[in-house]
């Protein structure tokens, strides 16, 4: 696994705290049999990078467990969360398989502190990659308990036993079995999996590989799913907070009185911490709006304008990301050279769910119902502000309504407790759509600057490379280039002082920024040498895999050669991203007069390795084209130092149904045997893939992404 | 102001005495405690709050309680008939029209709502009245074929 792939900041010393023991949840779940999964043990001694991301300590720690119950129920107890992904149904799929159980007897409980083990967040694209196959070994091991128990019940040895669909029979006397359920009955049996049981292989795959319906389908399409602001404890109040009008600002003095005379209305101060509860949100929103308050708010220089020279002009010192060769021997050698600055802007997470958050403090004990993607740090975070030990507080993830890396930070949850332990009260925070905007860690706005050269065949002779502030995620190249450099400037987020205001992961972090450098410049050679975008391409292309996932999307558009700009509108990108490769080909109409960009077709191939539904994943690869048609078209957040111009999708536009093209998604196999990443890799392509399309189509170049209509009108002046 | 308003919810008849300027989402949310019906945008830009009056989709977070007055309103959880999923709920959920379902009670009760106007909508028909709706998951190519098969289904009678 390379360092490329990960999501870097959370990787570097997480150390898991101590949590409860082992015999604390055992004696917790009533008994029956339990597989504890302990998940750095059984990652490959190979892979230091992956153990040093699930630092672990003491031996009583373990990261997910499995229980049968005297019920036959089986529930996977797990501290991933579900939002939109797909893996509450995916990874009972993958311990279906390996349990010899129906899908519908696996329950899984999720996102819970006091029930599920410590787990690090869902973000990365780690579920299916990391702990699908822990909770394979760990399905592998309970069925090993369970076909020795039944051995005894049945008093034959176990090579005469079949398992299958949670009953395991004598093969040579099919009357003679007996259920899980009844296996487990009254035992209390508890296995840690610490070595690598054997797996089932492809050919004995029923579930991993096969589509089903999502098992969350039926709850959401009738309204019972629950998401946070969906959980009414009773005498639960509404709380609305007074919010700075900039990033930095900080408050003189606010007047409550007007708010403090309305009816119902509660107002709370501490410190900065100024809000009004009411019975009802709206109540809470018009006592809000009688605050009236005086803020510091701080100059800042930057704007929306300014970002990008202002980038460049901070930037530290880069950090080599891959070199090899000559870079100015390799320049000499050449007979062109191609000077490129990309930009791309701010981008919001824009989930349909605003951060929310129902605190109800008690007894000194906390329990919050929050939209996170990690509900552990979450409640670490709850715990500190309350001033409780994490052990009296207890966070529940239900259901997301979208998170796209921007839930795993938040702060609604600190605010809703905070709330409900100075007021007395169970407390529910939802961030308004204009406080969504505001507090998102937005997807940093990034520079690249591409230097390259080629030689009088079109061949590239060198490549140099720098990327600042988006993050190294996706910024080597993998062509066949002899003098190359890839540098980066600066982190993805975190990034200090860069930014004016909170930065972070978004679904498929620097990938796309990167992948639309790299793909616009290849373009940008291919059409000066007069050669056609594909065969330029696998021209420079030994990676077999590369050169796999590229012909099937071309075969599947059914690419005909032509040199750019052919006024055909197709264009390519291709791409690397959580280990798994993708190759999309866009067709897009351009409207001269009004600088649209129409996206009429896109082929989406991607290689992600072992696949658990294959529907899911479309269905990914469908979200990602559609989803990247914002970034790449219109996506931009506007602003005046920390001051956040964008308040709701009237300005701030995100893609439309008469947007979304025809899209066809294939599905790649190598022959890779693990999963790899699969609900983020696509996305990257888009960006590249509509810019050189666009060139194809009209014959300009953009190099700034989002391409909106008045940036193309502007090109085609 | 305290007003007395009566409505049909859902098939039931309803009485409150609320300040009648106060949005019909919030009453739904948090006086009757009816939560399929979502917040996403409070300016009528996500769909994520559409509801049925009357069988005309409307965004519940701009209209008025007020303006409902003895009228019929369907939402989410009214949809199905006594424990039946309608056809929309049917099709979203086989075709996988939704991934994290946050906009899905606002997308099926937009679609009832074209479906009841036109029984038969074509693809444009339906493109341009599922615009006002967003899916950041990026699931309209699913949601689009979900529409069309339950207007199938339907076969053209008012559902």
């Amino acid at each position: 696994m390379k360092h490329n792939d990960y999501l870097h900041l959370a990787f570097t010393d997480i150390e898991s705290p101590p949590p409860v023991d082992r015999r604390e949840f055992f004696k917790r779940i009533a008994g029956g049999i339990v597989i504890f999964i302990v998940l750095g043990d059984l990652l490959s001694p190979q892979d230091p990078e992956r153990r040093r991301g699930f630092r672990q300590q003491g031996s009583s720690d373990f990261n997910a467990f499995l229980r049968i119950g005297g019920d036959g129920v089986i529930t996977c107890f797990t501290g991933k969360i579900e939002m939109g992904q797909g893996i509450v149904t995916s990874l009972p799929q993958m311990l279906a398989d390996e349990l010899d159980a129906p899908v519908d007897s696996i329950h899984m409980i999720m996102g819970d502190t006091d029930l599920c083990p410590w787990d690090m967040g869902t973000f990365g694209s780690m579920s299916t990659r990391f702990f699908g196959p822990a909770l394979r070994q760990a399905g592998a091991e309970a069925r090993i308990v369970l076909m020795d128990l039944a051995a005894k019940k049945l008093g034959v040895p176990e090579d005469q036993l079949q398992a299958k669909d949670g009953v395991i029979f004598d093969k040579n006397n099919p009357n003679s079995k007996v259920t899980y359920g009844e296996l487990a009955q009254g035992k209390k049996i508890q296995r840690i999996v610490d070595r690598k049981a054997v797996l089932k292989s492809a050919a004995q795959f029923t579930e991993i590989g096969t589509p089903r319906i999502s098992t969350d389908a039926i709850e959401k399409v009738t309204g019972r799913a629950k998401y946070a602001g969906d959980f009414r404890p009773p005498g639960m109040v509404y709380a609305r907070i007074l919010r700075p009008p900039a990033h930095g600002a900080s408050l003189v003095s606010a007047d409550t009185s007007a708010a403090a005379k309305m009816e119902g209305v509660q107002v709370v101060r501490d410190g900065d911490l100024v809000a009004v509860l009411h019975a009802t949100p709206d109540g809470a929103g018009v006592a809000l709006r009688k605050i009236t308050a005086q803020w510091d708010v701080p100059e800042v220089a930057v704007n929306d304008r300014t970002i990008h020279d202002h980038l460049v002009s901070i930037a530290p010192a880069p950090s080599n990301l891959g070199s090899a060769g000559d870079l100015e021997a390799g320049k000499k050698n050449s007979s062109k050279s191609f000077e490129s600055r990309y930009t791309t802007a701010y981008i919001a997470h824009a989930p349909m769910e605003n951060h929310t958050a129902v605190a109800v403090v008690d007894n000194g004990k906390a329990t919050v119902w929050a939209s996170t993607q990690t509900p552990f740090s979450s409640r670490d975070a709850v715990a500190d502000a309350l001033g409780f030990s994490p052990g009296n507080v207890r966070v529940i993830a239900p259901y997301l309504g979208g998170g796209f890396g921007g839930k795993a930070q938040g702060g609604q949850e600190v605010e809703a407790a905070r709330l409900a332990q100075l007021a007395g009260v169970p407390v529910q925070v939802e961030w308004t759509r204009a406080e969504e905007f505001f507090y998102d860690s937005f997807r940093p706005a990034a520079v690249v600057t591409l230097n390259s050269s080629t030689n009088d065949t079109g061949k590239i002779t060198s490549w140099d490379y720098a990327v600042y502030f988006a993050g190294s995620r996706g910024a080597r190249h993998f062509y066949d280039i002899a003098d190359h450099r890839t540098v980066a400037h600066g982190g993805g987020f975190g990034a200090g002082n860069a930014h004016p205001f909170n930065t972070g992961a978004w679904r498929a972090p620097a990938g796309s920024t990167n992948t639309f450098a790299r793909e616009s410049q290849m373009d940008i050679m291919a059409a000066a040498a007069g050669i056609d975008p594909f065969e330029y391409r696998m021209t420079h292309l030994k990676d077999q895999r590369m050169r796999t996932v590229l012909q099937a999307a071309a075969d599947k558009f059914g690419w005909q050669p032509a040199k750019a700009p052919s006024g055909r509108g197709v264009g390519i990108a291709c791409g690397v991203d959580a280990g798994a490769y993708i190759a999309l080909i866009a067709q897009v109409t351009v409207n001269k007069d009004n600088g649209k960009v129409q996206v009429e077709r896109v082929v989406c191939a991607q290689d992600s390795g072992l696949v658990i539904n294959p529907r899911g994943l479309i269905m990914q690869l469908e979200g990602c084209v559609t989803m990247g048609l914002g970034y790449t078209l219109s996506e931009q957040i506007r602003f005046e130092g920390g001051a956040v111009r964008d308040a709701n999708f009237d300005t701030y536009k995100l893609p439309r149904f008469s947007w979304v093209p025809k899209i066809e998604a294939v599905l790649v196999d190598t022959g890779i045997e693990e999963a790899h990443g699969g609900g983020e890799p696509a996305i990257i392509g888009m960006g590249g893939a509509v810019a050189n399309a666009i060139h194809d189509a009209v014959g300009v170049r953009l190099y700034d992404l989002p391409m909106t209509p008045q940036r193309v009108l502007a090109a085609l002046a | 102001m305290k007003k007395a308003v009566q409505f049909k919810l859902n098939g039931k008849p309803v009485e409150l005495n609320v300040d009648v300027t106060r949005k019909l989402l919030w009453v739904l949310r948090a006086d009757l405690g009816l939560t399929g019906t979502k917040y996403g945008c409070g300016e009528a830009l996500c769909g994520s709050c559409t509801v049925l009056v009357n069988g005309t989709a409307m965004r519940s977070c701009a209209l008025n309680v007020e303006g409902v007055e003895g009228a019929e309103i369907t939402t989410i959880e009214g949809l199905g008939d006594s424990g039946e999923l309608h056809p929309l709920q049917k099709a979203f959920a086989e075709i996988g029209g939704l991934q994290c379902g946050f906009c899905t009670p606002g997308m099926i009760m937009n679609a009832a709502g074209i479906l009841r106007e036109t029984p038969q909508p074509t693809r444009e028909q339906i493109v341009r009245r599922m615009e006002g709706n967003i899916c950041r998951c990026g699931t309209q190519v699913r949601i689009l074929e979900a529409i069309e098969t339950a207007a199938q289904e339907t076969g053209g009678e008012k559902r």
